[in-house]
């Protein structure tokens, strides 16, 4: 693997882990509210967050360049506070995490409904507020369900292309990560050599997620049931 | 001192209730789904009710007329489930610490290691709740509660999930954590003899209302709460003292306003009060003072009614030195005997129909 290719691999996994970080805070709470909470409008909410699962990656990739780009009326507001996503890696970042939160969602939600809440009420008989209850009782009891969701969410953002070319194009050493640069490689003259130890540099990368997360569950279903 | 009148809704089920108390336990009994459960989750802050009020010592925990509604962390009052509760991902340490660590220093009046000793806790305190018996469950959730340092415990059927033998065990913790921390508390249950053997006084529960309220040895004996309670077997709860033990037939005799009362070994001190539950078909009566019969206890008895007619059997009201007595006879031999109010009889009680599940340490 050569120094360039290295780099690709790097950016990916950076890319991937912001986007994961970032959206992780806000996707565990999309997945309480819908877990535990009834309100007006819960369909609808529940549909838009499902949105990027079934929409064309590329016309998220459009909405995003339409409402982050230099001149949509996110990226405008954003830019003097010089938070810019167009053309840069946190533009690629941003598309990760959006195309990864339905996963997250629902692998964390189905993780906290299987949370028996008569356990959160007792919880509270002991003293405990709302907050603490969630990181204490919740949280912990839905562990597991946060790993695989990350596990999800990041293998999609690793193998993002769609919404990350249309949005942020496909700037070497800024936005090409490890699928635009295996596309890349294919449609020049003798790339293909390239474009295999790329894909076998995926393959690799997602079998090392895989198993990471495996672990982390298992350990934490044997520290739950020693 | 707990008081409560509450309205509250669950669905199409509707339950009002009114009961106070300031005896050291307080029975809610009924069958399931009369809305026991409901109302102990009223006082714990985790029901709210329509309107009503709900104050426990000199705190109002509910007002609905003033918008009263302490959250049920702020309330202290501890709550020990039905299946125990234990959260599962915690050691029975970190479970038993839990409550106790958001107690303020200031607010801790529980000893934690006094209760770990009358709970026989510390061998367990490594293990998870997991691999715990439901006996034992029961008892790190007893301590966790108690730790939280709680005004008051509401204890929600907490032997229903245990077998005989944990339930007895339970039992005698409960009476013991009762004596020792002089903790009120509110038991929920649709066991007899639990009621029985526990309660100070009784809050008869049926179909949302409060069906019967009072001390439990007047409560208890109330024949027409029969149908209220499920397989509540009539009979009389009675107050009496230990006179005295017979070590060579391990016989223990009680005494009360209407005369002794020969048991099987009780495991109490003499002068110690124990209730005792008489069933009424376990009750026969007798003109004469009869002679020759293996019964041992033999009391005099009056009349005082005759009650409803089921088919072949009549309940007998009997007065024994002012204390309720009820007999359960077929109505053939009420005619026989020609049973009338005010009729002096002799109300005979074999001495092994009384076992340790019907006399309880008041």
């Amino acid at each position: 693997m050569s120094g360039s290719e290295l780099a690709i691999l790097l950016l990916s996994l950076k890319v991937a882990l912001a986007g994961l970080a970032a959206s992780l805070p806000l996707a565990i709470a999309v997945a309480f509210v819908l877990a535990r909470k009834d309100f007006p409008g819960k369909t609808l909410f529940d549909a838009v967050v499902h949105l990027p699962l079934v929409l064309p990656p590329v016309v998220v990739g459009f909405a995003l360049l339409v409402l982050f780009g230099t001149q949509g009326p996110i990226g405008r507001v954003l830019e003097p506070l010089g938070i810019v996503f167009a053309f840069r890696w946190t533009g690629a970042a941003l598309a990760a995490a959006i195309m990864g939160f339905p996963l997250l969602v629902r692998a964390v939600r189905l993780a906290i409904e299987s949370v028996d809440p008569r356990l959160e009420l007792a919880a509270r008989t002991l003293g405990a507020s709302r907050a603490r209850v969630f990181f204490t009782v919740t949280l912990p009891l839905a562990i597991s369900g946060v790993v695989t969701g990350a596990l999800l969410a990041f293998a999609r953002a690793l193998g993002e292309f769609g919404a990350t070319v249309t949005f942020v194009s496909n700037i070497p050493g800024e936005t090409r990560t490890l699928p635009l640069a295996i596309y890349t490689a294919t449609q020049v003259p003798n790339g293909d050599a390239e474009a295999l130890r790329l894909s076998i540099v995926s393959v690799l990368v997602s079998l090392v997620a895989l198993a990471l997360s495996e672990w982390m569950v298992r350990r934490h279903r044997r520290a739950a049931h020693a | 001192m707990l008081d409560v009148d509450v309205a509250v809704r669950r669905g199409d089920f509707r339950i009002e209730a009114a009961f106070a108390s300031d005896a050291p336990i307080v029975a809610l009994f009924g069958r399931s789904g009369s809305g026991k459960t409901t109302l102990v989750n009223a006082i714990a802050g985790i029901v709210r009710p329509e309107r009503g009020r709900i104050v426990v010592g000199d705190r109002v925990l509910f007002d609905g007329a003033r918008g009263v509604d302490l959250a049920p962390e702020h309330r202290r009052v501890g709550y020990v489930f039905q299946d125990a509760l234990l959260f599962p991902h915690m050691s029975v340490r970190a479970n038993l610490a839990f409550g106790e660590a958001l107690t303020p220093r200031e607010e801790r009046v529980i000893d934690h290691e006094r209760v770990l000793a009358l709970l026989g806790l510390q061998s367990l305190l490594d293990r998870r709740p997991g691999g715990l018996s439901g006996g034992e469950r029961q008892r790190v959730a007893i301590g966790r509660a108690l730790l939280a340092s709680p005004r008051m415990l509401l204890l929600d059927e907490p032997l229903a999930s245990l077998d005989g033998a944990r339930k007895s065990e339970i039992l005698a913790y409960i009476e013991i954590l009762r004596d020792e921390l002089r903790l009120p508390m509110v038991y929920v249950s649709h066991a007899l003899e639990e009621v029985t053997r526990l309660a100070d006084r009784v809050v008869i529960v049926s179909d949302g209302k409060v069906a019967a309220e009072g001390p439990a040895a007047e409560v208890l004996s109330r024949p027409e709460l029969g149908p209220l309670t499920g397989r509540f077997e009539g009979g009389a709860v009675i107050e009496t003292r230990v006179a005295s033990h017979d070590p060579r037939y391990e016989l223990t005799t009680l005494t009360f306003a209407g005369g002794e009362l020969v048991v099987p070994n009780l495991d109490a001190l003499p002068g110690e009060p124990v209730r005792v539950r008489i069933r009424a078909r376990d009750v026969s009566l007798a003109l004469e003072r009869p002679q020759g019969v293996s019964i041992q206890n033999v009391l005099p008895a009056t009349v005082r009614s005759l009650g409803r007619e089921f088919g072949a059997i009549v309940d007998v009201a009997l007065d024994a030195g002012g204390v309720p007595l009820r007999a359960r006879i077929t109505r053939k031999a009420a005619d026989q005997l020609g049973l009338a109010p005010g009729m002096k009889v002799h109300a005979l009680v074999k001495a092994v129909s009384i076992d340790r599940h019907s006399a309880g340490f008041a």
